[in-house]
């Protein structure tokens, strides 16, 4: 590392020195001891370069500083050449090359780098010229560095020593103020495969992971898979860069990073977690090939993190039943057994973040809908006779796989089309594909069977075979329907000449010689006529075939022949049996001494089962089960089957096998993972997205509580505590409080109910403002949201949630009659019309208590019923925030003291442990802000009371040993007496 | 990703390579080119081909085989279109993608593709900013650069890649603002042997040549956008204007480029603009046979059917043909065994016939199947789906463009069955 730190010191003129060192390097190349080994190495060279040695080398005349900007040594190239030249395997051809690199004309420089590179791309061997090419890697004409570039990236892995000496000109392009020659050095230094410059590569590559340019950044994205390719050690150092990346808002980083966290960490996925939407977001204006990486990444992702949105019966069953047991309250039960059934309509739930995935991959996608994706297009994958055969054949494919009853007609008639095709290979697999469609498609198996027949007439051999094999899978399904294509085929073995063919056949009679007792024996001599000339795979078939038919004349004689009355048929069976028997005999003597060790050994094996002797055994008797015994049809499978493992579009799924580096997709969870990981603090990007979450998720809401029994505002209002009941709301959702004030910026000038929707953050409780049992079902809670009130400014916003818990819908909810204290006011929130069953609505109102905390009274009335209710605010929620420096927090204090300071000592709770919980329980208390201190030992809050606008400031000083001073400043004494109890209350806890 | 790329020509020469990670050698074609002469036809060579350590993705284009090794898991689709934007790029390049071409240019060949991909993850793919980068040869600048020693590569460095807008460059800058679009039509169709229509689409894509100073946003509407329900853009086109209005509203590229690309697959939809009456059948005795094509106007919308050509793949057994044509030439190679007559226009009074007797391989079995018929043809000014471009709106620049559109109907694969 020290090596390499003075090594970026090297002077500007290194590549200066190139040719001294190189002759060097040169010669100890030859000896096999390559000046850089990766232990040894570094002291070794660095003393190389020493300013004294070098000095000492240029003396000795083996080298002088050519190059673009020396020129001082052009007499003594000779002489360097001509070390050089000893030493090369190829010392003349390059010569006039070298020449040209050293003149002081970039034209001709960029002629030999052409030359060079000409032959670098026909593969030819160029290495040699190393040393004459890397000095001109500081050459001031664009082109001939590029050009260098080239060549250095290809041969400096061959050549790492002297390789090294471009690095300095790379070290400097990393700081030029240009971006994309910084971008372009960091990529050639990037792909500069040599272990020892490691560090210097991390280093770059920290240093542009954090550069102003989004194009530098990209290029530190694309440098992180090479050095971890080169050095693996360093995953950690990448990861670190990868996670900062990660964070990266613009487009042209997202696809190379998602590459480099691919390539580097794919199981890190708690590193997407947080940049989860704004990949989704950004998606659509990724580049291409940046798309199809994180999309990949993506469905990943989603597989971990997400519920499988395709079962939905067990999902179902899981949330009733918990919905079930979760009812404690037997009255309720009735409500709960509705509530159940409720949830069992819409059982599963989205998360909102996978739908914002699939949302925004949608408009990526061609076809949109899954189901019968490809149905239209049937026609697209009729076969043209100029198509390559791998074509054709996946065409097939595709046409056999959306085969139904209604288009099979139409496909089996273009398959007709096919089967004349001069591409051998395709009949084959055509025929092959009607069989397929007839095993599927059951109407259609006698139309493919007849057609099949047909085919066993063709001129051409390979057809009728292919057919041959195809009707016997076929038949095997309902032999006892189709005597008569056996009989057809029986008649064909005549013609047929392919082994496989007559194969097939032979099996087919033996097996269901049962349904052409004529035949078979027929067939069976006629065989064992050509037995010997027949190949050895017909031959085991005329031995089966033998095998069976003595199996089943054996019962014919023992059971069946009593019952047949008829003489003639007798007659004809008794002859059949004798001869059938000779024939076996005739054609187990043949094959006794056949050539192949296969035929003579199952001759021997039929042998004993069928001819009974006196030595064989009890087997004989089974003779009939043995060769008879029913036989499972075969399925006729796609050739592609199996393979649905691997992910679509993979090259593991083209190939069914598992490439190297193929990441499995993983299955769904059991229960989806913590979706909170993938709040952002500020999510700036997301605005208007995260808004329509936000929607959809208030929306939701009571199917999360009643399915799944969280702690949500509906069973709170089950509990039989009096009001308020502390359950705090689980906070929905990931907007921080400051953009939920700019969005509420935008929309509150229109219409009260636009802030309604904003779901409360953080820690603001609920409070029952109509219970459900006196509310007969309608359920009421309410909130102060600390949100400004827009119409007036002098209200608080009371933000109150109604819940239908009935089985009908509730209308016209409105407010009526307040009854209030003098000087209070109230805004009331427009009327509802209606409210379905098992729905819940928010709306905002205002209320004006005059900085008091008397009650609100006042009815709640719905179509039916009037409800009396109240609203009595903690004395914490009668100020918003106040904006105030250090100084003029003082400043107003001085001014409110004596009567209007109000102090009390207190212990701190055992839990308010640090300033965080103490500020987190004082801002709980009161809607007050936190105004900045230099002291650590104190915490000052500001506000001002809604109404009338009275400062109201907070000290907590805490001491030594969890005391605490609580100081609070108001010129209302009420409202500061009242305000000290609440919080010492809050942190004494 | 995609770690070495090789081009091998049909005969077989490996002319040129590219390493992108450590070289690999280019002895792992030897696994290609044993596919190569398993597969006989170059079509018929596996795109992807597995390797006991690497893998060999190939695309054939231009009588060039792109033979791209891979590593790891990659989808093949992926590489196989970069392949093919390889392909398209040299094409824009140099005019044609052909070996020679190939061979003359081989050091922006390697300029490019150093560009193109980085660490075998692609970089810069965008034609415009490729351009910017190394600038494509033209007559006048190779005569100068031989002179001077000048460059291709650009000095100033493109300012695409690095705006919010990648397609266009900054400060464009002409004298005569223009516009053009083409709208191309292709017939892709499989007629039966009575002329019935067994399948037919239609694949259309505008390309455009747009030539506009400064920052342009245009907005190109059509009179019937409701026959385009499977569509493709150009990444510059603002999908969410598509999906709700119909419009194509967009910043085009600097040049040429492809705006969109469709599909009509619907069957009423597309019309057949000519109908052909074939006749070819073998004897069983006398080792001949006869043929007898006639091409006629089917639905040609009233424009004039031009550059017809009728391709026809000849079973292996017909050794020569002996025809007579009343219109245009002929010529059957008996090595491909591809006859092709060149019709040129369509002449509606007097029908285009080529008729005759075709020899066949003595002693030979006849063939089977009657070869099928590829018909090849072109119609100016029309769009044969009936698309219509109504108009074409310019923001953001003040200047008054010169707008075109021009509208040509080809046929795809279009082929006749007998």
């Amino acid at each position: 590392m020290t090596t390499m730190q003075k090594l970026l010191q090297l002077p500007v003129n290194a590549v200066n020195i190139v040719k001294s060192v190189q002759g060097v390097a040169q010669g100890q190349e030859e000896a096999l001891s390559p000046v850089l080994t990766p232990d040894s190495g570094p002291q070794n060279w660095y003393s190389a370069v020493q300013p004294e040695e070098l000095r000492h080398l240029r003396s000795g005349g083996t080298g002088g500083g050519g190059g673009s900007g020396g020129g001082e040594g052009s007499e003594d190239r000779p002489g360097l050449e001509e070390g050089l030249t000893s030493v090369q395997s190829q010392p003349l051809r390059h010569d006039d090359l070298k020449e040209m690199l050293d003149s002081n004309k970039d034209s001709l420089k960029l002629e030999a780098m052409k030359r060079i590179v000409a032959m670098i791309a026909r593969g030819k061997n160029a290495s040699d010229l190393f040393p004459a090419v890397v000095k001109n890697v500081a050459c001031k004409n664009i082109e001939v560095k590029k050009l260098v570039y080239v060549y250095l990236v290809r041969y400096a892995e061959e050549q790492q020593d002297l390789a090294l000496l471009s690095i300095s000109t790379f070290q400097r392009g990393l700081k030029d103020p240009n971006q994309l020659i910084r971008a372009s050095a960091l990529r050639v230094l990037s792909s500069i495969r040599v272990t020892i410059i490691v560090p210097i590569m991390m280093l770059a590559i920290k240093e542009a992971a954090s550069d102003m340019s989004p194009y530098v950044r990209k290029t530190a994205a694309h440098a992180i898979p090479k050095l971890h390719s080169l050095d693996p050690e360093q995953k950690d150092q990448l990861i670190e860069v990868i996670e900062k990346l990660l964070a990266d808002k613009t487009t042209l980083v997202a696809g190379s990073v998602v590459m480099a966290f691919e390539e580097v960490c794919p199981d890190r996925i708690d590193l997407i977690h947080k940049n989860y939407r704004k990949l989704c977001n950004l998606l659509i204006d990724v580049e291409e090939w940046g798309q199809v990486v994180i999309i990949n990444m993506l469905t990943r992702y989603a597989r971990t993190q997400f519920l499988n949105p395709n079962i939905n019966e067990s999902l179902l069953e899981e949330s009733s039943e918990k919905a079930f047991y979760a009812s404690d309250d037997e009255e309720d039960e009735d409500k709960k057994a509705e509530a159940a059934a409720l949830a069992k309509r819409k059982p599963y739930v989205m998360d909102p973040d996978h739908r914002l995935l699939l949302r925004n991959t949608k408009p990526l996608l061609q076809s949109r809908n899954a189901a019968g994706m490809f149905e239209p297009y049937l026609k697209s994958f009729y076969i043209r006779s100029t198509d390559p055969t791998q074509i054709k054949i996946l065409k097939l494919e595709v046409l056999t796989n959306l085969a139904n009853e209604t288009n099979i007609s139409t496909i089996l008639r273009e398959f007709q089309t096919y089967i004349k095709s001069m591409d051998k290979d395709f009949v084959a697999a055509s025929i092959q594909a009607i069989g397929r469609c007839a095993t599927n498609i059951g109407e259609v198996r006698d139309t493919c069977l007849n057609g099949l027949v047909q085919l066993l007439s063709n001129r051409d051999e390979l057809v009728v075979a292919e057919s041959v094999v195809v009707i016997k899978k076929l038949l095997q399904m309902q032999p006892e329907q189709h005597s008569d294509i056996i009989k057809h085929m029986a008649k064909l073995i005549d013609n047929i000449q392919v082994p496989m063919a007559r194969a097939s056949i032979l099996w087919l009679i033996g097996e269901y010689c049962e349904h052409v007792p004529k035949i078979a024996p027929d067939v069976l001599r006629k065989m064992a006529k050509t037995f010997t000339n027949e190949e050895d795979i017909v031959k085991l078939q005329i031995i089966n075939l033998a095998a069976k038919l003595c199996a089943q004349v054996r019962c014919l004689s023992g059971i069946k022949l009593l019952r047949l009355l008829r003489i003639k048929f007798l007659c004809f069976l008794l002859f059949s049996v004798f001869q059938t028997k000779l024939l076996t005999q005739y054609v187990l003597n043949l094959a006794k001494y056949d050539q192949n060790y296969d035929i003579r050994d199952r001759a021997r094996f039929i042998r004993q089962l069928i001819v009974p002797t006196d030595k064989s055994g009890a087997l004989n008797k089974y003779a009939k089960k043995l060769f008879l015994a029913l036989k499972p049809a075969p399925v006729l499978e796609s050739p592609f089957k199996d393979r649905d493992h691997f992910q679509l579009g993979s090259l593991s799924h083209l190939l069914n096998a598992k490439a190297a580096g193929y990441q499995e997709l993983p299955d769904w969870p059991e229960s989806a993972p913590d979706p909170s990981v993938r709040n952002v603090e500020i999510p700036e990007w997301s605005k208007c997205t995260s808004r329509k979450d936000r929607k959809e998720k208030k929306v939701e809401k009571p199917f999360y509580s009643d399915s799944e029994g969280e702690s949500g505002p509906t069973e709170s209002a089950d509990s039989v505590e009096p009001s308020p009941a502390s359950a705090p709301v689980t906070p929905v959702n990931f907007l921080s409080n400051s953009l939920v004030s700019d969005l509420e910026g935008l929309s509150l000038t229109d219409t009260i109910l636009a802030p309604t929707t904003i779901a409360p953050s953080g820690s603001i409780r609920m409070y029952e403002l109509l219970h459900r049992i006196t509310g007969e079902g309608l359920a009421v809670e309410y909130c102060f949201s600390r949100q400004p009130f827009s119409p007036d400014p002098n209200m608080v916003a009371v933000q109150i949630q109604f819940t239908n818990n009935t089985t009908s819908e509730t209308k016209n909810l409105h407010i009526e009659d307040p009854r209030l204290q003098s000087g209070m006011r109230i805004r009331e929130f427009a009327e509802i019309d209606m409210l379905a069953a098992g729905e819940s609505i928010t709306v905002v109102m205002g209320i004006d208590f005059c900085d008091s905390t008397q009650a609100a009274n006042f009815q709640l009335c719905t179509h039916t019923r009037k409800f009396f209710v109240s609203i009595q605010p903690p004395v914490g929620e009668l100020m918003t925030p106040a904006f105030l420096t250090e100084n003029d927090f003082k400043k107003e204090q001085g001014k409110l003291m004596g009567m209007n300071e109000i102090s009390e000592k207190l212990t701190l709770g055992a839990k308010c442990v640090n300033e965080h919980v103490i500020v987190e329980r004082v801002t709980a208390t009161a809607n007050l802000s936190r105004v900045p201190c230099g002291s650590d030992k104190e915490c000052r809050f500001a506000g001002k009371t809604v109404s009338s606008g009275c400062l109201v400031l907070v000290t907590v000083a805490t001491k030594e040993g969890g005391g605490a001073q609580l100081t609070v400043n108001c010129e209302k004494m009420v409202i500061g007496t009242m305000l000290v109890k609440d919080i010492l209350q809050a942190l004494s806890q | 990703m995609i770690h070495s790329l090789f081009l091998i020509n049909n005969a077989g020469d490996l002319f040129l390579e590219k390493h992108w990670k450590s070289v690999i050698s280019r002895s792992v074609c030897d696994y290609f080119f044993e596919a190569r002469e398993k597969a006989v036809e170059p079509d018929n060579v596996p795109p992807v081909i597995r390797t006991p350590h690497h893998y060999l993705i190939n695309i054939y284009r231009e009588k060039i085989f792109f033979v791209s090794v891979i590593q790891t898991e990659v989808p093949p689709l992926f590489v196989i279109e970069f392949l093919h934007r390889v392909a398209e790029t040299f094409q824009d390049y140099f005019g044609e993608c052909s070996e020679t071409t190939i061979k003359d240019n081989v050091v922006i060949v390697y300029e490019l593709l150093e560009e193109m991909l980085d660490n075998g993850f692609p970089l810069a793919t965008e034609s415009n900013i490729l351009k910017e980068l190394i600038r494509p040869p033209t007559i006048l600048r190779t005569m100068v650069n031989t002179i001077t020693g000048s460059s291709n590569v650009g000095e100033t460095l493109p300012t695409g890649q690095l705006s919010t807008i990648p397609w266009r460059r900054a400060g464009v800058k002409y004298t005569n603002n223009e516009a053009y679009f083409d709208v191309v039509e292709e017939i892709d169709a499989i007629l039966d042997k009575s002329g019935t229509t067994v399948f037919a689409e239609i694949q259309g894509v505008i390309d455009a040549c747009v030539k506009l100073s400064g920052m342009p946003d245009l907005t190109l509407s059509f009179m019937n956008p409701r026959l385009l329900d499977d569509v493709s853009f150009h990444p510059c086109v603002r999908y969410k204007r598509w999906e709700s209005e119909r419009v194509i509203s967009f910043i085009p590229p600097d040049g040429n480029f492809q705006l969109m690309s469709y599909h009509i697959s619907a069957q009423n939809l597309v019309a057949i603009p000519v109908y052909v009456k074939q006749n070819i059948s073998f004897f069983e005795t006398g080792s001949s046979g006869r043929l007898d094509i006639t091409v006629g106007p089917k639905q040609t919308m009233g424009k004039t059917v031009e550059c017809l050509v009728v391709t026809v793949h000849m079973p292996k057994v017909v050794l020569s043909a002996n025809l007579n044509a009343t219109q245009g030439t002929y010529n059957y190679d008996p090595v491909t065994k591809i006859l092709v007559w060149d019709i040129g226009k369509l002449n509606s009074q007097k029908l285009p016939n080529l008729k005759g007797s075709l020899s066949l391989q003595s002693g030979a079995p006849k063939p089977e199947e009657n070869p099928s018929l590829n018909i090849d043809l072109k119609i100016q000014q029309l769009a044969i789906s009936g698309l219509k471009v109504n108009r074409l709106d310019m923001y953001g620049e003040k200047y008054k463009p010169f707008k075109g559109v021009k509208y040509v109907t080809k046929a795809g694969k279009f082929q006749v069955r007998t």
